[in-house]
């Protein structure tokens, strides 16, 4: 098939920019990038149509090659309404970004450098116990943070019964 | 047998509420039915299982009992029970002993004790899922059992929660045992592959057949899961750590669950897989090696449920042994063995419980004078650990004699490393020997300290319940009483080793008694008793000697390195990838997108396509066209205002629907215009009240690498579009759309009747996700409710909405300005628009004002032409409402939100939800007069003056996509138009200082 020159070009450009745009900080600049990309995808289907053709209107006298390939021009349709909705959704995001917390810009996500920053010990994993050598009494040496816990079991409380009566 | 697996479960469900009312005596009310159970399975199936050919498969008559139900027919998994003599015994050994354990159990807990209830549920379950896996005849059925054990394991180990000991025993179990479990799978489904079959019994019976690498090495994977689940070398430090588990879950797991499902999965293969390439190897080899580590590392323990826990790893190494001798003689060995250790060790547990539960103790270098004081539990130990030992007249020796002989004839028949092995097994028996006589001293002697003073007897808190005892004596009384009687054991156990021949042909078959005569093997066991016995009296020596010796290799310790290791690699990967910057991750994303594609490309079938053709474009306008969209894309890259970057795009969407007209799709051009022209208006709206200046941070250097990967983005896309292009060799399916439309959807405009007849389905998801998307934006606006019932017109006063400016605002001229613009504003006179006088004088526009009232009803009209007009000619639903939306903006920028209010009394969502309704009606009602969905019907029409028309119920569908489109835009002008006026409003009134300076270059203007 043939290939349009002005079209791969003005399609490359679209992604270009809009590409350049989606990696700002600026939520603007963010949404606009994505309706430039949304513009050079759509350019990318409307190419698959082939060379241009009649408007898909059906006459008589002309044969269905004649016709500009309807099918991608129905993708087309719909993705562009779906993208007037993304947009609108993206632009409410913004407002509320900016009511929240007066912001316009990607901001990084504290808990991500958080995890990132974290250490590898674990003390779940890694701490050192001793090995318990009785399921009665607390343990024989449970580490503190759980040695203040009281015994799940009511076993002392029977214990301390039965001896009292004894 | 599925009645009894089935009950077993559904009791397990069920014991919670049991518990909840009963309280401890559930225990008591599992230990029946596991009893029951046993019994039931014993008197229903005994007899046929005996006298069944073990070999015979599935449907086979003279096989053993058997039941199968369909599960996933093609794939071959099927819900296959089979049992034959080798799950006879498991079930008598697991059912039985998990009986004992349950009473038990029935003392081990506290009357108290809240948790217990679930506790039950999963220990019977336990018991449940090993009866599953030892009748199970297909592989993934084994498969799942094997698993909920692992799983339940887990819980029952971590069952004291709150103590970190047992949560991290329970996890490294659940780690250990299921890397081996799904190594095990593989094999499993491996060895299935290649015998043909999902059955076990048709497994078994291919097995001798099958030779080869491939079998060769599944059979070492599934090998891999049975030593890991038997906790030999190197998994077996998973178990030791398994006694954070309560001692009755200790009991079971060591004695007849969990670990010994690793003996029987190698007694199992034994028959059809002892003769590949590396069965003996690996069974004889790690036994060994667990045999003696685990022997050694008893004599080294201080806790006495250590003591017995490295006592079963030990056990489990000789198991695994002689159960994969595969011979005939090792086969009725093993199986002995395997219930004597149950036996045995499971009474030994019960006893270490008791003391723990009585005392508090567990330290052999505490205990002290408990022979003197209880009496029962003494007598109880003694026989159970002289069984373990190996001493006559107990079953423990009746078993051990076999599997001696066993392994003699072995090494006398196929000489070699067979002498190692028995020469290793002998002394791991010594070893064996010694730690029971060192259990049994540390547990019960009276013992003196370094000074040589009398320790003091360990206390009790009061008399040992019968009950409490009765469990272990059932069992020790079984040592006792089958090592005088062993036929019935005998008799369960031959049918199975039928299943192999003798280890030459001739050879003598042996028996279980307590008497062979006197024989070499007698001479061995003689042997490891006195040896034994030495090292008991030297036990100081060599506990020394032990001290001195490090531990050369800790498979724990590499366990916990490896877990860190991993641990730390994740940490590093995730910091190193998660920086927590978006722009980060889309820059990572589009590179993987850029590069991707790139090497497709260079590895596509019959090289890179070339192009028939180059033309520059259809005709010069495209490229002035081309030109435009180009400048206007740079532009908004560069532009440092944030409403010029907005109309910079906006240019290049106009010179795109330009684009798409020249290239003949006047439909797509048309629609595109309206949807920029909104866009536009729904931008300023949103983004009025930020800054106008688009406030960026980045850095220059991040500039360029962004630059470099949008050219390198660009490029690739460009080039596979031209690629594609190229490489396209099919014709285009829409050749038969042109007389599919004009003669089934009754249409000439092709790319309509596409949207709503040939592909409606499309369509109808698209409406739905507006929809959705409307939804989103009203919920981001408004929070809390939509489309708030707002006050009428007539409610809002003169020149009140908008924000409403003083003459100091101004300058001089403005302010003459204004008063004019006042003046006029209060001039009683029938309006142009219905809510135009409710506007802040300062906001209105006459001109606008006239201009909407002339063009808004011209504008809906043309609107619902090109909805009904469009089946035929450019047009549609959604150019439609796109056009009917762009007249209520019209009417919203000019007069305000009531205005907007006056022109469109329904809700958007009432407005969305009616067109989806239509589209829904549209696609149904054809099935009630017998079509399909969506299936489209018309009337022909000859009308005078309108002349002959065809009626088309597709149509309609497009009608209720025109209303989800209007709907759309309504409520997008509400939330980021009415919505947002008001909040500003508020805010200024609020704060009549803040935020002045923002909005007053912004806002101000707007409304006009």
């Amino acid at each position: 098939m043939t290939v349009n020159l002005t079209l791969v070009l003005v399609m490359g450009v679209m992604l270009a920019t809009g590409v350049y745009m989606v990696l700002e900080r600026s939520l603007t600049r963010v949404v606009l990038g994505v309706i430039l990309i949304s513009n050079g995808a759509n350019l990318m289907i409307l190419m698959s149509g082939g060379r241009a053709g009649e408007a898909p209107l059906v006459r008589d006298y002309l044969s269905s090659e004649d016709y500009f390939d309807p099918l991608p021009q129905a993708l087309l349709l719909t993705a562009i309404v779906i993208a007037f909705a993304l947009v609108a959704f993206m632009l409410a995001l913004v407002y509320r970004s900016w009511v929240i917390g007066r912001q316009d810009e990607v901001v990084d996500d504290p808990e991500d450098r958080r995890v990132a920053a974290q250490p590898v010990y674990d003390p779940e994993e890694d701490s050192e116990i001793p090995t318990e050598t009785t399921e009665f009494d607390g343990g024989g040496g449970a580490p503190t943070e759980e040695a203040a816990e009281p015994a799940p079991d009511s076993r002392r409380a029977r214990r301390e019964r039965r001896e009292g009566r004894d | 047998m599925l009645t009894v697996l089935a009950a077993l479960f559904a009791v397990s469900i069920v014991v919670p509420w049991i518990y909840h009312r009963l309280g401890r005596p559930t225990f008591f009310v599992l230990a029946g039915v596991n009893l029951a159970a046993m019994i039931y399975v014993a008197v229903t199936y005994l007899p046929s299982v005996l006298s069944a050919d073990q070999g015979a498969g599935v449907g086979d008559p003279r096989g053993p009992p058997s039941a199968v139900y369909e599960w996933l027919p093609e794939f071959g998994v099927s819900f296959a029970f089979r049992l034959d003599a080798l799950s006879m015994v498991m079930s008598m050994l697991i059912l039985g002993v998990g009986a004992l354990v349950m009473l038990y159990c029935a003392r081990y807990f506290a009357a108290s004790e809240r948790a217990a209830g679930p506790f039950a549920a999963q220990l019977f379950a336990f018991g449940a899922a090993m009866f599953g896996i030892v009748i199970s005849d297909d592989i993934i059925m084994m498969f799942i059992f094997w698993e909920i054990t692992t799983v339940l394991s887990f819980l029952l180990i971590g069952y004291s929660a709150h103590r970190i000991f047992a949560r991290r025993s329970a996890t490294q179990a659940l780690i250990v045992t299921k890397l081996g479990g799904l190594t095990m799978l593989v094999g499993l489904l491996w060895v299935g592959e290649l015998a043909g079959s999902n059955r076990l019994s048709d497994i078994m019976a291919a097995g001798p057949e099958l030779s080869g690498t491939q079998v060769d090495l599944a059979v070492i994977l599934v090998l891999v899961g049975a030593l890991s689940k038997s906790a030999l070398v190197p998994f077996h430090f998973w178990l030791p750590a398994a006694m954070a588990a309560p001692t009755p879950v200790s009991a079971y797991l060591h004695a007849a669950a969990m670990v010994k499902a690793g003996v029987y999965l190698v007694a199992r293969f034994a028959p059809g897989f002892h003769e590949t390439s590396f069965w003996l190897p690996i069974v004889l080899g790690f036994g060994l090696a667990t045999m003696l580590v685990g022997a050694y590392r008893a004599l080294r323990q201080t806790d006495i449920k250590l003591v017995l826990a490295y006592g079963t790893v030990s056990q489990l190494g000789f198991l695994v042994m002689i159960n994969g001798l595969g011979t005939e003689n090792a086969a009725l060995a093993g199986i002995a063995m395997l219930l004597a250790h149950g036996l045995f060790k499971a009474a030994l547990f019960m006893v270490v419980g008791i003391i723990d539960h009585e005392s508090g103790v567990r330290d052999l270098r505490v205990l002290s004078g408990l022979g003197r004081t209880q009496r029962p539990l003494l007598w109880i130990s003694v026989i159970s650990a002289a069984s373990m030992a190996g001493l006559p007249p107990l079953f423990g020796f009746v078993a051990k004699e076999v599997v001696f002989e066993s392994f003699f004839e072995a090494a006398e028949t196929d000489g070699g490393w067979f002498w190692v092995v028995m020469v290793g097994v002998v002394v791991a028996s010594v070893l064996t020997f010694a730690y029971s006589a060192r259990f049994l001293w540390g547990t019960f002697a009276t013992k003196r300290d370094d000074e040589g003073a009398v320790l003091e007897d360990t206390r009790f808190h009061g008399p040992v319940d019968l009950v409490f005892l009765a469990a272990p004596a059932v069992l020790t009384l079984a040592t006792v009483v089958f090592a005088f009687w062993p036929a019935p054991i005998e008799a369960m156990i031959s049918p199975y080793t039928d299943l192999f021949g003798p280890i030459e042909p001739g050879a003598s078959i042996t028996y279980l008694a307590l008497w062979h005569g006197f024989t070499i093997v007698l001479g061995l066991s003689a042997l490891t008793w006195v040896l034994g016995a030495l090292m008991f009296v030297g036990r100081r020596g060599i506990a020394a000697a032990q001290e001195r010796v490090p531990a050369l290799v800790d498979a724990e310790r590499s366990y916990r390195a490896s877990i860190r290791g991993i641990d730390a690699f994740s940490q590093a990967l995730t910091s190193r990838t998660q920086s927590g910057s978006l722009g980060h991750y889309l820059f990572i994303i589009l590179a993987v997108a850029t590069v991707l594609p790139l090497v497709a490309v260079i590895y596509v079938k019959g090289g890179i396509p070339t192009p028939d053709a180059w033309i520059i474009a259809e005709e010069p306008l495209q490229v002035v066209l081309g030109v435009i969209v180009v400048a206007g894309g740079i532009g908004a890259v560069l532009a440092p205002k944030r409403f010029m970057a907005v109309l910079m795009v906006g240019l290049c969407g106009y010179g795109i629907a330009g684009l798409l007209g020249l290239q003949g799709a006047p439909d797509l051009a048309l629609t595109l215009l309206l949807v920029e022209s909104i866009i536009l208006v729904v931008f300023v709206l949103a983004l009025r009240t930020l800054p106008a200046g688009i406030w960026t941070r980045s850095r220059t250097s991040s500039k360029l690498s962004r630059a470099v990967l949008a050219v390198g983005f660009a490029l690739a896309m460009m080039g596979l579009a031209a690629l594609s292009v190229s490489a396209r060799s099919e014709r285009p399916v829409s050749e038969e759309y042109p007389w599919m439309s004009l003669d089934i959807g009754h249409g000439a405009n092709i790319v309509n009747v596409t949207l709503v007849d040939i592909r409606v389905w499309d369509t109808f998801g698209e409406v739905t996700v507006i929809a959705a998307a409307a939804t989103g934006v009203a919920s981001l606006i408004f929070v809390k409710r939509r489309d708030v019932r707002r006050l009428t017109v007539k409610d809002i006063p003169t020149g009140s909405v908008g924000r409403v400016l003083t003459d100091e605002n101004f300058s001089p001229s403005q302010v003459r300005e204004i008063r004019a613009a006042r003046s006029f504003a209060t001039v009683a006179r029938e309006a142009w628009l219905v809510a135009g006088r409710t506007l802040a004088p300062e906001h209105r526009s006459i001109i606008f004002e006239v201009v909407t009232r002339l063009l808004f009803h011209a504008i809906v009209l043309l609107s619902v032409y090109l909805l009904l007009a469009g089946h035929n000619t450019p047009g549609g639903g959604f150019a439609g409402g796109l056009m009917a939306g762009l007249a209520f903006v019209l009417r919203y920028l000019a007069g305000g939100r009531y205005e907007l209010e006056a022109a469109m009394r329904f809700s958007a969502g009432g407005l969305m939800g009616a067109g989806i309704v239509v589209a829904c009606v549209v696609g149904i009602v054809p099935l009630f007069v017998g079509g399909e969905v969506f299936q489209s019907y018309y009337v022909d029409l000859d009308l005078p003056l309108f002349g002959e028309h065809a009626l088309v119920s597709s149509v309609l569908f497009d009608v209720g996509v025109y209303l989800v489109v209007v709907g759309l835009i309504v409520d997008v002008l509400r939330s980021l138009g009415s919505e947002i006026d008001l909040r500003s409003e508020e805010e200024n009134r609020d704060t009549s200082d803040y935020g002045h300076g923002v909005h007053a270059e912004t806002s101000a203007g707007v409304a006009r």
